[in-house]
């Protein structure tokens, strides 16, 4: 494995990192390259498992020599739906797909193409994106665009596969990767965001001519769910404190009700510190003292732009992988949803975001041998200094587009 | 609350306990590892020696949160003062598990006096005479209650009936000692019969405890769903299951309204063979099925017990409480090669 690791070192060794060129021209620092170096080593961390054979000797009987431990029960391939979505998407899953061939990982694509801006949507593609995650319990997709016109529907694809499959709950792992220039350094956060109702409940009706209402909705069941969800996900990881944001001082009801919910069921976990803030004075925190959070468990829209802050604070969107849970299903995803349609076919959006999915994906399915494998390939590239030339406007293009998301 | 079911995948709490809980619950996470079993375990250790509370309670409460749980069983001992209550028993009132079933079957690989037992246990398991009220009223003299209750009774009746109908069983025997303690038992008999008017397909009779240990080491096979109070559950669970092989063979369920916590259905710590690789895992791994028929992961739960019972089969395998001389990690690494072999869950996870 040693050589392999070398030849990484060389191969980098030779190509200049891009510091504070501008140039177009600076493309080693490209997508594919960065795919390249993740392949590559990837292949030397698989390689040497691959001759784990057992051989006893003829001289030692059956029944002693049986203690070695089995491998892991991956004999058989999983099947995971691929939904690409627009903008890079298809480009990261391509990226998914070379890093999962090189290191041998016993996992198998369904890909479908469902997409609202290139027309290839519809209810029957839906359907059957539905029965063959519904068969196969665990997807990967990007991001599928919805496009701000109002075509006649409220709800996009996106939240209509969200409640169809029930996927209450958002995740998103905002940790620091070494080798990032970042401001913040170290972070170690986990934001949870209920995702079903809230804003986006998709109730909206001019009551009268140019006065539009727009209704948000907030329950006791699905609060307690994903308060219970969060603080159970605390306790699996080992976390100590899990902190709601809201903003029950104006909502009084329903972000109340919410907060009452969490409060209720923090009780069942004595061992878990539980805190609640006003989203205005977290996002303040967020960006001068993160180091203070740990667990953040949310509604709908506090959620989307709290994520998307987080990202920032790490390096991006490129960077933060995300899951969405429902009680059957689960899906991978990057944290930061933006299909980054500027940056199609010229070979520079980052893989990271999407790797580090792929790679919690195979934790889900048992695989954790392959998980680390994928993970600390990705870490170790992006120690190396082998970064993208987005990122050196890293938070400044999220920023960006935080703010063309959100500009409406 | 609802249940701890995210994303295809169980939380369930694993208590370890003491003697052989450890090292069985251990083979019982490998057996899940290596079928690919969606169960993931928060394990909380009780410390059977420590005199405070805490570790208890705190299994207490993470089993109100997942809902499951598989225990082993924990050390109640004799020499702490008496204010030091039994953990287990702490647990089971605690949470209000009212039911103990058992369900015991005599497997074709194992050698008994008696062939073909299928009897089934419904032990209620909150009260009766292990209620820890005792006190001694003058010297010498102490004072030890046992409590029925109509509550109680009526629902551990109605729990056995319901069990006997889905099950399709024929006969419930309720077990007693009312001609001695009129009052006590007798109350527990009369909330039986009130149950049983409420199911006419099913036969009702009732018999004496020292009567049915009788009737159970001689003639067995005439028992089909029994029903009793804490203290003969206790007695007659451990014939039933000396009948079919042992301890090490028999799995045990305890249900209450919204929680279940699985176990062996003997109870024992097993000291004497803790640590000695020689403890029959059997009791513990058919215990973890019951609990994924439970969480109705069904497929994974026919797998494990079929190559359970598959690996019954070979006297070869069989561990010194059954009379052979194969060791526990033989009989796992015997029973995760059957799963292997029979493993096409993988590819439809």
């Amino acid at each position: 494995m040693s050589c392999w690791g070398q030849s990484c070192l060389s191969f980098c060794g030779t190509v200049p990192v891009i510091c504070h060129r501008r140039s177009r021209q600076a493309s080693s620092g490209t997508m594919a390259a960065l795919r390249g170096t993740l392949v590559t080593l990837v292949k030397g961390l698989a390689g040497a498992r691959m001759h784990q054979l057992a051989s006893r000797p003829l001289s030692v009987s059956a029944s002693l020599c049986g203690q070695e431990t089995p491998p892991p029960r991956a004999d058989g391939t999983f099947k995971i739906t691929m939904v690409p979505g627009d903008g890079v998407g298809p480009e990261l899953m391509t990226a998914v797909k070379d890093v999962f061939k090189a290191g041998d990982i016993p996992v198998e694509f369904e890909e479908f193409h469902l997409s609202e801006v290139q027309n290839m949507a519809n209810e029957e593609k839906l359907e059957q994106v539905l029965t063959s995650m519904r068969n196969n319990r665990v997807a990967i997709k990007g991001k599928i665009h919805t496009p701000m016109e109002y075509k006649g529907e409220l709800a996009s694809y996106e939240m209509k596969l969200r409640r169809k499959l029930d996927l209450f709950a958002n995740v998103v792992h905002v940790n620091s990767l070494q080798g990032y220039n970042t401001r913040h350094n170290n972070l170690d956060l986990v934001i949870i965001r209920e995702q079903t109702e809230g804003e986006y409940s998709s109730l909206e009706h001019e009551s009268a001519s140019g006065v539009i209402e727009c209704l948000k909705i907030i329950t006791r069941e699905k609060s307690r769910r994903i308060a219970k969800f969060a603080f159970d996900y605390a306790t699996k990881l080992g976390r100590n404190k899990v902190t709601a944001v809201h903003k029950a001082n104006i909502m009084k009801l329903g972000d109340g009700l919410f907060l009452q919910s969490c409060a209720e069921v923090a009780e069942l976990y004595p061992k878990i510190k539980y805190e609640n803030i006003i989203i205005d004075n977290c996002c303040m925190q967020l960006v001068q003292n993160p180091y203070q959070f740990d667990v953040l468990v949310m509604p709908n829209l506090y959620g989307n732009i709290i994520d998307n802050l987080a990202a920032g604070l790490v390096g991006g969107a490129g960077v933060v992988p995300g899951e969405s849970y429902s009680a059957e299903y689960v899906v991978f995803e990057t944290g930061a949803r933006h299909p980054f349609a500027q940056a199609v076919g010229r070979n520079i959006a980052n893989p990271t975001a999407m790797l580090l999915s792929a790679a919690n994906m195979l934790r889900h399915l048992n695989l954790v041998f392959h998980s680390q494998m994928v993970s600390e390939a990705v870490k170790r590239v992006i120690k190396q200094g082998k970064v993208t030339y987005l990122l050196y406007l890293g938070c400044l293009k999220a920023l960006c587009l935080l703010v063309n998301a959100h500009s409406h | 609350p609802p249940p701890a079911k995210y994303g295809g995948r169980h939380t369930v709490t694993l208590i370890p306990g003491d003697g052989i809980g450890p090292e069985l619950l251990n083979h019982v996470r490998e057996v899940f590892r290596f079928s690919c079993v969606p169960v993931d375990f928060e394990v909380v250790n009780v410390n059977s020696a420590l005199e405070a509370e805490d570790d208890i309670n705190n299994a207490i409460t993470a089993i109100r949160r997942n809902g499951v749980a598989l225990k082993g069983n924990i050390e109640t001992n004799h020499t702490m003062p008496s204010s030091v209550k039994s953990r287990n028993n702490l647990l089971r009132t605690s949470l209000d598990l009212y039911a103990n079933v058992m369900h015991c079957q005599s497997l074709p690989g194992v050698q008994t006096r008696h062939k073909n037992i299928d009897i089934m246990i419904i032990r209620e398991n909150t009260e009766g005479e292990y209620s820890s009220l005792e006190h001694e009223s003058v010297s010498g003299v102490v004072e030890c209650l046992k409590i029925i209750t109509r509550n109680n009774s009526l629902r551990i009746a109605e729990y056995a009936f319901q069990l006997a109908r889905e099950k399709g069983r024929r006969r419930v025997t309720a077990v007693h000692k009312a001609n001695i303690m009129k009052l006590a038992d007798g109350l527990f008999l009369q909330c039986c019969r009130e149950v049983a008017s409420g199911f006419p397909d099913i036969t009702f009779d009732s018999m004496i405890v020292d009567n049915t240990t009788m009737q159970l080491v001689s003639k067995p096979h005439q028992f089909d769903v029994m029903v009793m109070p804490n203290l003969y559950g206790n007695v007659v669970s451990n014939v039933c299951a000396g009948l079919v092989g042992g301890p090490g063979l028999v799995p045990g369920a305890n249900y209450g309204r919204g929680y279940a916590v699985f176990e062996t259905a003997t109870r024992n710590t097993g000291k004497s063979v803790a640590g000695k690789n020689i403890a029959n895992p059997t009791a513990m791994l058919l215990a973890s099925c019951m609990m994924l028929d439970h969480l109705k992961l069904y497929d994974y739960a026919t797998l494990i017990r079929n190559a359970v019972l598959t690996t019954m089969n070979e006297t070869r395998l069989h561990t010194a409480d059954l009379g052979g001389q194969g060791t526990t990690s033989e009989v796992v690494q015997s029973i995760m090669r059957i799963i292997q072999s029979k493993g096409q869950l993988t590819a439809e996870i």
